[in-house]
């Protein structure tokens, strides 16, 4: 790698996270004072968009609601545009504590990988998901890490650091809705480098998960038919 | 001539016609017609000429003909039906790569002095700097 300093870039993608996203950005500031924070805010409704400005971080507007894939898709074309070197994704909610974000930056910045995934289930923290989300979490695991012949404990997290190579590949490619297990497979069919290191989260702050009962099942079943479309679509 | 033959003659002719016509004040581009007038035509011909109905309804083992227009007919809506999904999913990803390039443009020109909110345009008349 060169020697020039790395351009870091954090992607806030928020839709209606008023409750949470001031302080998502105060500490991910405090925490990681050499990056540039972009939130990308989803057309919310709320107050999202006057606080996240407020903040003084960079806002992208969608005209409207897109998902979180199209949203997630849009800061990875920003860092393109803007020349970033790594771009880091952490959720508007305040699940993802800013104080981790070094140990999911520093195996990019190394050159060890071209994605880096943060675990919940590598030791770090506590972190225990209900009996059912368990279950569909570890469905996932044992999915994707047949697929990619690599172990993959945590498909579902959203905390993620890309390299140079995997932001303009995002940035043409990125699954709609639901798209972190499917990301990786993407990722993996490209021959780009997944690893995982472990984390802390938190439980969410404030406001409700995207994802609720009845969506669950609807989430396996999309999630599941996309990876295997996937496998078998030309890209 | 059967009385289904006459009535499914008349609505094919409609129908065609009303494709046509459609396409002619411009609400209906060509590239989404095809089918349409495809499905005319076809059901037209197996109407008029019953021999050629009644010789694929006995190939099919169909014990009563006219049913056969019912497929033929079923089996056009499915093929527009999907080739309306393929056309909304092209249009879904286009439109999704338009609004990400409006929000990134809007964020650059921001960056340069000139903010278009569009939602509140009190703002707009109150910043000097448009």
């Amino acid at each position: 790698m060169k020697d020039s300093k790395q351009k870091i870039l954090i992607i806030i993608p928020a839709f209606n996270e008023e409750a949470n996203i001031g302080s998502v950005i105060s500490n991910v500031r405090k925490h990681v004072s050499e990056a540039d924070i972009i939130v990308v805010n989803d057309g919310s409704g709320d107050g999202t968009a006057r606080i996240a400005e407020a903040g003084g971080v960079t806002v992208l507007h969608h005209p409207y609601n897109m998902g979180i894939g199209a949203t997630m898709q849009t800061g990875y074309k920003y860092a393109l545009l803007n020349g970033y070197n790594v771009a880091v994704q952490v959720d508007g909610d305040g699940q993802h504590p800013a104080d981790q974000i070094q140990y999911i930056i520093k195996p990019i910045l190394e050159d060890k990988a071209d994605i880096v995934v943060g675990s919940r289930f590598l030791g770090k923290g506590d972190y225990k998901p209900s009996i059912a989300r368990g279950a569909g979490m570890a469905v996932f695991s044992r999915v994707v890490s047949f697929i990619i012949k690599e172990k993959v404990t945590d498909t579902t997290s959203g905390f993620r650091a890309a390299g140079r190579d995997c932001i303009t590949f995002f940035s043409n490619h990125y699954p709609d809705d639901y798209p972190e297990v499917e990301a990786l497979v993407l990722l993996h069919k490209k021959g780009f480098s997944i690893l995982e290191v472990p984390v802390k989260m938190f439980e969410r702050a404030g406001g409700r998960s995207s994802i609720t009962p009845v969506r669950s099942v609807y989430y396996m079943i999309k999630v599941l038919l996309a990876i295997f479309v996937d496998l078998l679509k030309r890209t | 001539m059967y009385y289904f033959q006459i009535f499914s003659i008349i609505g094919s002719i409609v129908l065609f016609a009303l494709v046509i016509n459609f396409i002619r004040l411009g609400l209906l581009k060509e590239k989404y017609s095809v089918l349409w007038l495809a499905a005319a035509l076809v059901i037209i011909i197996l109407s008029l000429k019953k021999e050629i109905l009644d010789y694929i309804a006995k190939f099919l083992g169909v014990a009563y003909p006219p049913s056969l227009l019912f497929l033929v007919a079923f089996i056009f809506v499915l093929l527009i039906i999907l080739h309306f999904s393929v056309v909304i999913s092209i249009l879904h990803e286009r439109n999704k790569v338009l609004a990400q390039e409006i929000t990134l443009i809007k964020s650059a020109l921001k960056e340069s002095g000139i903010d278009i909110k569009g939602r509140d345009k009190k703002e707009k008349q109150d910043n000097p700097r448009i």
